[in-house]
């Protein structure tokens, strides 16, 4: 039984457990405010929140419905648009009709839950927060201008009324339906012991499912499911000894607003950013994203250029890899049946070490990358380059470790003509080919960019770019 | 919801309340009838050939699964080609793209009917594929006759011309991505008839098609639309296929069926805006003022003419946007790809020959160095002048636009703002650029410039509307509540608007063209007059006034001679009931004045034009070849806006979808003609971050124009024209950073192009 709370309402069902919650909710329980548009996770039109009591409060996460299965609901609260919608119109809902943020109307329940899963979130309600959360929502009437000024209103009405994020004013303000007062003590009421895993080693590890909804929804509906989203032994993570250790099963998004996290990797904000949207980032898993051996995974790419290593585990047995020998062909791994991935970790870049990460995208927020790179670089006094990992994306059957690159220039002194150099090597090194998100010659060519990128970060004058036009 | 809205919520939009809340029922939303079939479309994997064998036993008598139709079980005619009958419902032999539909599998779950799909067999004998236009044309592969608009005589002028240049320039698709995806559900009724909802733009369109596939006459089939979840023209003429295809299914099985797509489904079947490639040569006089302009376009459409002809045609009105050129030659040609068939898309064809003259003009100001935008201004439309067809240009606002755009947004203090950030950056350029937009209002069609509308008075006042215009976002529901509460002075409260119904309007033109407000408002007022010169006349009679006393509506109260008699509405409305008075009314509208005689190319095909003008600003990371927005400041005629919350709706959400298919929006189709973008995360559109920081209407103040609806001019297609300007704002970035780039005039400027242009 998968036992949960929808808006107001407690729930227990022998649905599959793969189920899409998007289909239960919309064909089950007739609710329909949430929007069937891409089931791909893509365009946020059927956005809930789903709150959790964690660390002794409830949280509540913005995440797309159409891609999340079933067995992640359970023991926790989902709010739809319509368990947002019992009273008065709330101030948000207003807000948008007062600057017409909505017209063909298919995007804006979306708009709405997210908007106010920034309110439950955040711990600052300004402008950028509300930004920030409505990044995985599309809309292809408004432009969004008039949803930005919507949130313009929102936040003046909360800065005039002193709210932030306090349940019982918010709710009293009629930001929020007055049962969620309620909520932690019906959940802890519900058994919520994680479910019962399905321990068959040929069961689907499932993480948040954002690949696996995408790749294979129809299959997902009827498979043997393993999951490992809500592991609270796969959630934890530490700074020991200079080493950052964390949980599979962590998100995007914990990471994100992780402050250990934050500690070992300082100023990281702007590069969660650039990962997927709010929704994704607080479903994605970095086992997901590391096991799915995208050649382009961003998260992939940032832990391999942190040089970083893999704790893989079966039954009682466990083995420490480092993760740039995990990836062993297109999609083929050095990971065996029954076999899951259950710990990362990483060095942390010294001081004045320096790590970076870069992408580039056709649409800069919320899409693959084309080619994406990431780069940890020590260099001595004399700028000689005493440790260096460089990591890239989108250039060959694998996410990369450059070896070779690395290899080319590491003991010596960083200038440019060690850096031309080392671009050459580049250049051999990787094997990109052309397809939907570019073809191979811009490929190499955004790869060029990105590593000049990087050590321009290190000394804006290492390299004169312009030099490169016409070459 | 029982909440009352006040007016000014309902003058917003009057949906909205619902939208915010979630209550609003779209297509597949409606609860579904017990029994209901569902249904899933086997398509043709390959992109042109012959079926040799087609075996769907497995996948019949696989679970769930309660019938598969082919063409054979059509009762009517095999056919939905609107303008040319040219395509057929589902493929028989002969399979033109991928995509293709070729079976209708019914089962009892969606699951059940998708899964049997990938059990039918089909080989295919394949042929050659073409999706290239260029190639479809020197192979004699066109859909319909090319044609050519003329005015002056463009050899003569050439040799008179001081500079002259020629060249290409392409434009790519654009998905429309209407967020709710294309979808019907047709319940079977008495007496054979047949009841479909259908999530389209086109009630008529799908009624007809419904009727030649089930061989019955119209009257036979109802067709009811609530509302839409968008449209943008994909849903003018592509919603008919997936609703005769439930229509046939509820026909055979006497079983409601609904089908509705997955936007997988949607994005592989679907046509899209037409990809151009084109050839231009313009000429100049010494003074820089256009003598000649040649064009030859090659519009790809896909696989079938669908609106092909019509889309092609307004490309030739608009191939000189929003200048004045005397003598002009451009020719069109409708080539046959083994794509999708493509279809109307927001601008239908105007956009990619605006598109053309632009890149000619950006050229030739390169070559002649000096900056693009002097080279527009000097060549902006002027009264007086006349279209290629014929039609002479009247109250023309492209200067006044283009003036007020400079002086208010201080035109020459930001090029001074972009050099001054230019000469202090090395690898971020910001480039700037200037977009008039002149764009006519009517279908080109003329006989569809025509609508009708339903008033019932209820006897508590109360009103029902029915028109014939289908919400989709762009706020008609809101503009005829609008327009019937200034009618009767009544408050809008009052007034309901019906779901469009074929049953209630008959004959209705697609919500299309921008016209659907001007169409179906002047048919509304009609209705409404009717029924006030009853009231009129009732009055009159009552309270025996004299034939010149003047008897007016408005405050909800009854006027006589402008004095305020005793008679509020429910008292009215009441009492000529009592009176047997005929409460309620069907009102007709036809464009005045509007003709266009094809076999000349030449009439007067608009009721009006729109114009405006845009600034667009962007800064381009010339590191990693990525930009972003800064701002778009313009100025538009609205004429005398009835709606400002709607209709600025309107512009912004117009130019973020032009933006998008000027650089976002890449469509891409290999040479086997397979879809390498079919799906949102390989096909992307504008979000709020690419969105730019700034977008600032400005109304030019005019006093509108009669034949728009209380003077408002229509506002829905015009501001996707904006969007060019991003192309060249780009361009223009890519100059400052490198000032001898090879510019190829490829749109969409995706991330690629520009970092390669910004190397080059
Ligand atoms: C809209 C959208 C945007 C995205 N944007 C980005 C982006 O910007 N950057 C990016 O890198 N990726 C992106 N992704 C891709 C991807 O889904 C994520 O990278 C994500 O991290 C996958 O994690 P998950 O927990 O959802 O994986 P799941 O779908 O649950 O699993 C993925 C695979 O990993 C396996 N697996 C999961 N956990 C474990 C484990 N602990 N041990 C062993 N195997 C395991 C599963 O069996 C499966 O094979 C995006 C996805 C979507 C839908
Ligand atoms: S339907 Fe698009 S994200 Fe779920
Ligand atoms: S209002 Fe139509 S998609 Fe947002």
């Amino acid at each position: 039984m998968i036992d949960f709370i929808l808006n107001n309402q407690r729930i227990k069902t022998a649905a599959p457990p793969g189920t899409a919650v998007l289909d239960f909710v919309r064909k089950q329980r007739q609710l329909t405010g949430m929007k069937l548009v891409c089931k791909e996770g893509e365009c946020g039109a059927c956005t809930m929140l789903v709150g959790e009591w964690l660390n002794d409060r409830m949280i509540y996460k913005s995440m797309t419905s159409c891609i999340m299965p079933l067995v992640n609901a359970h023991g926790k609260h989902l709010l739809t648009i319509e368990g947002l919608s019992a009273g008065d119109l709330t101030p948000i809902q207003q807000a948008m009709i007062d600057t017409t943020g909505t017209q063909c109307g298919f995007c804006t329940p979306g708009f709405v839950v997210s908007m106010t899963g920034a309110l439950l979130n955040s711990r600052h309600t300004n402008t950028e927060n509300f930004l920030e959360a409505i990044d995985g929502n599309i809309c292809r009437c408004t432009g969004y201008k008039s949803i930005e000024r919507a949130i313009g209103k929102i936040v003046d009405d909360l800065r005039e009324k002193q709210l932030d994020n306090d349940l019982l004013a918010l709710i009293n303000a009629n930001y929020l339906p007055a049962y969620l007062a309620d909520i932690p003590t019906r959940l802890k009421a519900i058994a919520s012991e994680f479910p019962k895993a399905n321990t068959d080693a040929k069961a689907i590890r499932l993480g948040g499912g954002t690949d696996l909804y995408v790749q294979r929804p129809n299959e997902m509906y009827e498979a043997d499911i393993n999951p490992v989203f809500s592991r609270p032994d796969m959630r934890e993570i530490k700074i020991e000894n200079g080493v950052c250790t964390f949980g599979a099963a962590l998100t995007m998004g914990d990471l994100y607003h992780s402050p250990t996290f934050q500690k070992a990797l300082p100023n990281s904000d702007y590069l969660f950013r650039l990962l997927s949207s709010t929704q994704i980032r607080n479903m994605a898993t970095i086992g997901g994203n590391l096991v799915n051996a995208s050649p382009i995974g961003d998260f992939t790419i940032l832990l391999l250029g942190l040089n970083a290593a893999i704790e893989l585990r079966k039954e009682r047995d466990s083995r420490w890899i480092d993760l740039k020998d995990f990836y062993l062909d297109y999609k083929k791994m050095d990971l065996q049946e029954g076999e899951y991935l259950m710990n990362i970790r990483f060095q942390l870049p010294e001081n004045p070490g320096h790590f970076y990460f870069d992408k580039i995208s056709q649409r800069k927020y919320l899409d693959i990358a084309g080619v994406n790179s990431a780069m940890t670089l020590r260099l001595e006094e004399d700028k000689t380059i005493a440790e260096m990992h460089l990591s890239a994306g989108g250039v060959g059957p694998i996410p990369q470790y450059l070896t070779k690159t690395i290899e080319s220039m590491l003991g010596q002194q960083l200038t440019e003509t060690l850096l031309d150099k080392a671009l050459q090597v580049l250049q051999s090194e990787i094997s990109p080919i052309s397809d939907a998100r570019g073809s191979a010659d811009y490929k190499r060519m955004a790869l060029r960019q990105l590593v000049i990128a990087h050590f321009l970060k290190v000394d804006e004058n290492i390299y004169p770019v312009e030099k490169l036009i016409g070459a | 919801m029982n909440r009352k809205m006040s007016d000014k919520e309902r003058k917003l939009n009057i949906d909205a309340a619902f939208h915010v809340t979630g209550r609003t029922k779209y297509l597949d939303d409606l609860p579904e009838w017990q029994g209901t079939l569902f249904a899933k479309v086997f398509y043709a994997p390959k992109a042109h050939g012959e079926i040799t064998k087609l075996d769907y036993t497995k996948a019949a008598q696989s679970d769930g699964v309660f019938r598969i139709l082919s063409y054979k079980d059509i009762p009517g005619e095999n056919q939905i080609g609107g303008i040319i009958p040219d395509e057929p419902l589902l493929a028989e032999t002969e399979l033109h793209f991928i995509g293709q539909p070729i079976l209708l599998i019914l089962a009892d779950s969606e699951l059940q009917a998708e899964k049997a799909k990938s059990l039918v067999e089909i080989e295919i004998k394949e042929k050659e594929v073409i999706v290239d236009p260029k190639e479809a044309f020197e192979k004699g592969e066109l859909l319909h006759a090319s044609r050519t608009f003329t005015l002056g005589d463009t050899n003569a002028a050439f040799e008179d011309c001081a500079h002259v240049f020629s060249g290409e320039v392409a434009s790519g698709g654009q998905e429309h991505l209407y967020l709710e995806t294309q979808g019907a559900y047709a319940f079977p009724q008495n007496r054979g008839s047949i009841v479909v909802h259908s999530s389209t733009q086109g009630p008529t369109a799908v009624q007809r098609t419904c009727a030649r596939i089930l061989g019955v006459s119209m009257n036979q089939v109802e067709v009811d639309v609530n509302r839409i979840g968008g449209g943008f023209g994909g849903k003018e003429d592509q919603a008919s296929p997936w609703a005769a295809m439930v229509a046939l299914a509820a026909f055979v099985t006497g079983r409601p069926v609904k089908y509705i797509l997955s936007r997988h489904e949607d994005l592989q079947m679907t046509g899209k805006r037409h990809p151009y490639k084109s050839e231009y040569k313009i000429g100049f006089d010494e003074d820089l003022k256009i003598k000649a302009y040649e064009a030859t376009f090659y519009q790809n459409g896909g696989a079938a003419a669908d609106l092909s002809p019509a889309v092609m045609e307004r490309t030739l009105f608009h191939a000189t946007n929003s200048y004045s050129v005397p003598n002009v030659s451009v020719t069109a040609h409708g080539c046959k790809t083994n794509l999708p068939p493509n279809t109307a898309f927001r601008g239908f064809g105007g956009p990619q020959g605006m598109f053309v003259i632009e890149s000619a003009l950006h050229n030739a100001a390169r070559k002649l160095g000096l900056p693009f935008h002097q080279l527009q201004e000097r060549n902006l439309l002027i009264e007086g002048m006349e279209f290629s067809y014929g039609q002479i240009v009247a109250e023309a606002k492209a200067v006044d636009c283009w003036d007020q755009a400079k002086r208010q947004y201080d035109l020459s203090r930001w090029e001074r703002e972009v050099e001054t950030f230019n000469a202090k950056n090395k690898y971020q350029k910001k480039g700037l650029s200037l977009m008039p937009v002149c764009f006519g209002i009517s279908f080109t069609n003329t006989p569809m410039n025509q609508a009708r509308a339903l008033v019932h008075v209820y006897s508590d006042g109360s009103v029902g509307v029915s028109t014939g215009a289908v919400e989709m976002g762009q706020g008609v529901n809101t503009k005829m509540v609008q327009v019937a509460a200034h009618a009767f002075g009544i408050d809008s409260q009052r007034i309901k608007l019906e779901n469009t119904n074929t049953t209630r309007v008959a004959n209705t033109s697609p919500s299309a063209a921008s016209a659907t407000a001007d169409l179906n408002g002047k048919a509304l007022q009609d209705a409404c007059n009717q029924i006030k010169d009853r009231f009129t006349a009732f009055i009159k009679r009552a309270l025996q006034l004299k034939a010149e006393d003047l008897v007016g509506f408005k405050e909800e109260q009854v006027f006589i001679n402008n004095k305020k008699v005793d008679w509020p509405w429910e008292d009215l409305v009441n009492k000529a009931f009592l009176a047997r008075e005929n409460l309620s009314a069907k009102g007709h509208y036809a464009t005045p004045k509007i003709h266009f005689d094809k076999s000349k190319e030449k009439g007067h095909p608009f009721a009006y034009h729109v114009y405006g003008t845009a600034i667009t600003e962007v800064t381009v990371d010339c590191l990693r070849g990525i930009y972003h927005f800064d701002a778009v400041r313009l100025v538009h005629d609205f004429g005398s806006s009835m709606n400002p919350g709607v209709d600025l709706g309107q512009i912004e959400g117009g130019l973020v979808q032009g933006m998008g298919w000027m650089t976002l929006e890449d469509l891409v189709y290999n040479e086997k003609g397979e879809l390498k973008s079919g799906t949102l995360a390989t096909y992307k559109i504008p979000d709020a971050n690419y969105a730019p920081d700034v977008i600032d209407v400005q109304f030019l103040e005019t006093d509108g124009h009669d034949l728009a609806i209380l003077k408002s001019k229509a506002v829905g297609e015009p501001p996707l024209m904006y969007g060019i300007g991003a192309y060249f704002a780009l361009t223009n970035a890519v100059l400052a950073f490198n000032p001898n780039a090879n510019l190829t005039y490829e749109a969409p400027m995706t991330t690629e192009k520009l970092l390669m242009a910004l190397y080059s």
